[in-house]
């Protein structure tokens, strides 16, 4: 039996009024890849956010490595984590975002290459170089010097990734990479998603509404419905074998 | 009456340096007021919030020229304390007055970075030091540009609040000359914003040059 690598236990989040997730329990595996399906507004997007830091979760917790995310146990009490906490726990994790988010006044090599001499105190040649290898790897090899403000919408994505992916992370979150990119750009990015699902050893959890690439590069889909995990399976399973009816709703409107 | 201006003029430079000195000394120091207060009001400390927040709304509520009196006059009576000389006590008052007001500008243009920058640079680990320093404040920084461009030519023109408390400068030869010359009084003043105006210049290029800096732009 494999240790999971990541544990949700009795999740819950709340803003404000609005109980967002309502008790998420979830296991995942090294190198497990798991799509995260569902409507909108159903707290997707949330799940990710939660193990990255962006978003406290109010009650429950989330172990990454056996350590417990979001909180210090000091003589038998919980305490609140740090910072240092945090940072300690999310080096395992890294993300892409939907909008990128990429450092509009670097060049995309020091994109990549500024966490690797800050956060991993590798000398400047050495994360230049391990830089230029993740950026030739998703075919931005002739854009070292090129500003995030001149590439296309998918190749700002394929940076985003890269500039994750050099960090080696053991867990990789996507956030609906795809939905603000012009559809004729969707394919070179979701082009190196598959990449990655095939020949990476890491997790990936993808939150993306690309409906038919999570099915065929999932080992393990989650249907999320107003903030619980409705169903959760192999494609097959999720697909063809639920007769969950919100779900069969949910999949008409896309195939629709 | 073209040659009178001109001697006048001539005569107005023994000010000049003062007046440099001062402008040049103060903006130095309101610039880091602005950025020291301007972070402490987006620290995550209340206490340190709270006090930069009372000498923010004080010294922008307040009028400068009161300031400088009570830097002047007050302080050293009430306090026994000797802020140096009165062109220190003049550097001083202004780069506290106009530091307040600069706060709110470093404080609002951090905040107008984009919230995905930050979210990035938590993604990617790096520390609260290091997602400032190399994320937030580089962008930040253009944004300011401009407005510090604005609040320089204010500070010059502020500086001639100084010849209040006897520094020697432009306004005060200004002073000199029209008490000496009374029927030459208008043209003693016209010369005096004329010399304003010509220091101004450069900045309000400056500053020209800051909003382009600026709009080239930041996150999308």
């Amino acid at each position: 039996m494999m240790e999971p690598i990541v544990q949700y236990k009795n999740v819950h989040k709340s803003f404000g009024d609005t109980h967002v997730l309502k008790g998420i329990n979830l296991d995942i595996n090294p190198g497990e890849k798991i799509a995260i399906i569902g409507p909108s507004g159903s707290g997707k997007t949330t799940i990710i956010r939660l193990l990255m830091t962006l978003e406290e979760p109010t009650d429950g917790d989330i172990y990454v490595a056996g350590k417990n995310l979001w909180k210090i146990e000091k003589n038998g009490k919980k305490m609140p984590a740090n910072e240092r906490h945090l940072a300690s726990v999310r080096k395992d994790i890294g993300m892409v975002f939907q909008h990128f988010n990429l450092f509009p006044h670097k060049t995309i090599l020091d994109n990549c290459a500024m966490p690797l001499i800050k956060v991993k105190k590798m000398k400047k040649s050495e994360a230049r170089e391990m830089s230029k290898q993740m950026l030739d790897r998703v075919g931005l090899g002739d854009k070292y010097d090129a500003y995030p403000s001149n590439l296309s919408g998918g190749q700002k994505q394929r940076v985003a990734m890269a500039r994750a992916l050099v960090m080696r992370p053991k867990i990789m979150l996507f956030d609906e990479v795809t939905s603000a990119l012009d559809p004729e750009l969707v394919g070179e990015v979701l082009e190196v998603i598959r990449d990655l699902a095939e020949n990476a050893s890491m997790a990936m959890v993808l939150v993306t509404h690309e409906m038919d690439f999570a099915l065929e590069i999932a080992d393990r889909v989650l249907f999320l419905d107003e903030g619980i995990i409705a169903e959760s399976g192999t494609a097959d399973e999720v697909i063809n074998k639920s007769d969950n009816p919100r779900l069969q709703n949910f999949l008409k409107r896309f195939r629709a | 009456m073209f040659e009178t201006g001109w001697n006048i003029l001539n005569y107005l430079t023994q000010g000049l340096g003062t007046t440099l000195s001062i402008f040049l000394t103060a903006t130095a120091f309101s610039f880091l007021m602005a950025f020291i207060a301007g972070l402490s009001r987006l620290s995550g400390n209340i206490l340190i919030r709270g006090v930069t927040a009372v000498y923010v709304e004080v010294f922008r509520g307040t009028s400068l020229i009161v300031q400088l009196f009570w830097l002047y006059y007050a302080v050293p009576m009430l306090f026994n304390i000797n802020l140096g000389s009165n062109w220190w006590v003049g550097v001083i008052a202004i780069a506290l007055n106009y530091g307040a007001y600069m706060s709110e500008v470093v404080r609002t243009s951090v905040l107008s970075v984009d919230k995905g920058q930050t979210e990035a640079s938590i993604a990617l680990n790096l520390t609260r030091y290091q997602r400032m320093k190399e994320v937030i404040l580089p962008q930040a920084f253009r944004l300011m540009l401009p407005e510090f461009g604005n609040y320089s030519i204010q500070i010059l023109k502020g500086t001639a609040l100084v010849s209040l408390i006897g520094l020697t400068d432009i306004l005060y030869f200004g002073d000199i000359y029209r008490s000496t010359n009374l029927s030459e009084g208008p043209l003693a003043y016209l010369m005096v914003l004329i010399m304003y105006f010509i220091i101004a210049l450069p900045l309000i290029w400056l500053s020209k040059k800051g909003e382009k800096i600026a709009r080239r732009g930041v996150a999308s």
